[in-house]
């Protein structure tokens, strides 16, 4: 009896440790981002580009890894969902949910997720190649669309599954086709969850380095032309903590602290959102 | 009883992969009367009630022989207009599923993918069927409201309000009080008989004393096969079947 109840308390006790490191590591990365980034913010930094010897400590901002990090997640984002709409529809509304097909379809957006960006960014650059692009936003953005379809599809994808078949059958019962059913019933009780599939790959897309250091390039002017090279936020990082120069390298940590603020907006936005949402949905 | 036949069941034959369903099925339903499908579970009446509008055809593996003809025309004809065969047909199942979206536009959902539009078609329309599944004098001031925030009963309400709002011959009803408290279920039983001397209606029940409450016409299935179908005074009173006999009598269920 009291072998089991020590076997409790040891697992309890793991359990809560696990959950710990977890809230720790959360806590750690952002006291380290704002302790080491907060005092080069200014908001110098948010509204300029940068100017002539910025990355030797000279004046500037990073407003232009903002911007272009920004059009490109979210050029990413509504590209990808354009592409992953389609597919999870298929899936749940015409397509057999166990037809080989289908699972083959689960099977390669989850062999996807798994790629690593850099394997995404040097397949963007063939791409790019292929295409007769140049680094450019819209390589960018067609790399990252890539990089964040199989994590929209396969999160619209859980949504969508749990939506109770009868439902369907309701609206089929009424006489409506399966467009019409797969648009007007299944993706409007799956806003929720297809608001937070969008925000998760915007999340993904503009944290990412890899995959945009080849197909994006960096410039410090601001991203006004697709087929021009933009700058992002996660390589404006990269370059200002490689420099040797102590006030630069801060500016970096400034830069993160943009970055994990834009991402904690993001998470925020999407959880108020999803919530707003949730007004019509049929449990 | 004389009357004239709205579905014509003949020869039907449903298997599930190699589990059979329905076997030979023929049998007439009454037009513009109430008819119970009665029989224990299993027995196959939903099976029955779900080809009447082919929402078999979404169930896996189904496997379908036979005729069914509405209006004289053989729903499993391949030349058939699956949507037209839904419409003509109402379906309330057993727990009431609402549409993600207001109680106005739950009723308005079948008009719209129908072709109807405007606004000014629809307000008429939807205060019209609301008011024929007794639900009008509650949701009125909220029409706008989620349908899902509405209760059990007044949802399957709600249901049977946008089934009749796509216009339909035929009402099925597939145990559609099982899910609600007695008062709603009262309320829709109201309703059905109130509603019979307009649309012809079929519903399924393993609730016997429903079935004396509300049916015309009776159809009685036991393991998938039809073991006597008739006018409901004649079935409860006089059956012929020994089997008939025992369910009825509670010998068997």
């Amino acid at each position: 009896m009291n072998g089991r109840r020590i076997e409790e308390g040891v697992f309890q006790g793991l359990m809560i440790a696990s959950t710990l490191i977890i809230f720790l590591t959360l806590g750690m990365i952002i006291a380290t981002v704002v302790a080491e980034g907060l005092p080069a913010l200014s908001l110098q930094m948010i509204t300029q580009t940068p100017q002539g010897g910025y990355y030797l400590g000279k004046e500037g901002g990073v407003l232009n890894a903002i911007l272009g990090s920004l059009f490109l997640a979210g050029g990413a984002s509504l590209l990808a969902l354009v592409m992953s709409l389609p597919v999870v529809l298929y899936l749940n509304v015409y397509s057999h949910p166990r037809s080989p097909l289908s699972r083959f379809t689960r099977f390669s957006l989850d062999v996807l997720w798994g790629v690593p960006s850099i394997v995404y960014g040097a397949f963007g650059f063939t791409l790019m190649i292929a295409l007769g692009l140049k680094a450019s936003l819209l390589a960018g953005i067609l790399t990252v669309a890539l990089l964040v379809l199989p994590i929209m599809c396969r999160a619209m994808d859980e949504v969508m599954r749990m939506s109770p078949p009868e439902l369907a059958e309701a609206s089929y019962s009424l006489g409506a086709t399966r467009l019409e059913t797969a648009l007007h019933i299944l993706s409007r009780q799956c806003l929720p969850g297809i608001v937070t599939a969008v925000l998760l790959a915007f999340g993904r897309g503009i944290g990412d380095a890899a995959s945009v250091i080849l197909t994006a390039g960096f410039t410090d002017a601001l991203p006004t032309s697709l087929l021009r090279p933009a700058a992002t936020l996660p390589l404006a990082v990269f370059f200002q903590l490689g420099t040797p120069i102590p006030e630069v390298r801060e500016r970096a940590y400034a830069s993160a602290l943009i970055l994990t603020l834009l991402i904690l907006l993001i998470s925020l936005l999407s959880r108020l959102l999803a919530r707003k949402f949730t007004r019509h949905v049929v449990r | 009883m004389d009357f004239k036949t709205h579905i014509s069941v003949r020869d039907l034959s449903v298997s599930y992969g190699t589990a059979v369903a329905l076997k030979n099925i023929t049998v007439e339903i009454p037009e513009k009367k109430i008819t119970a499908i009665i029989g224990p579970s299993g027995c196959g009446k939903s099976t029955l009630l779900k080809s009447f509008n082919r929402m078999i055809d979404l169930a896996e593996g189904a496997r379908v022989s036979g005729a069914i003809v509405v209006d004289g025309e053989n729903i499993f004809d391949p030349g058939v207009e699956v949507t037209a065969i839904r419409k003509k047909m109402g379906l309330l199942s057993q727990r009431p599923f609402v549409l993600p979206m207001s109680i106005y536009d739950n009723v308005a959902y079948g008009p719209r993918i129908h072709g109807t539009g405007s606004r000014k078609v629809l307000d008429p329309l939807v205060e019209r069927y609301l008011r024929e599944a007794d639900l009008w004098e509650e949701v009125k001031d909220r029409l706008s409201q989620p349908a899902s925030r509405l209760s059990v009963g007044q949802q399957q309400r709600l249901c049977l309000a946008r089934g009749l709002a796509v216009e339909p011959e035929i009402i099925l009803g597939d145990e559609p009080t099982s899910a609600l408290d007695p008062k709603s279920s009262r309320k829709i039983e109201q309703r059905f008989l109130e509603l019979k001397d307009d649309y012809t209606i079929v519903i399924v029940t393993h609730i016997l004393r429903q079935a004396k409450r509300l049916a015309d016409y009776v159809v009685f299935l036991y393991l998938g096969e039809l073991i006597e179908a008739g006018p409901a005074q004649e079935i409860f009173r006089n059956p012929q079947k020994e089997m008939t006999r025992e369910y009825i009598g509670g010998t068997i269920s």
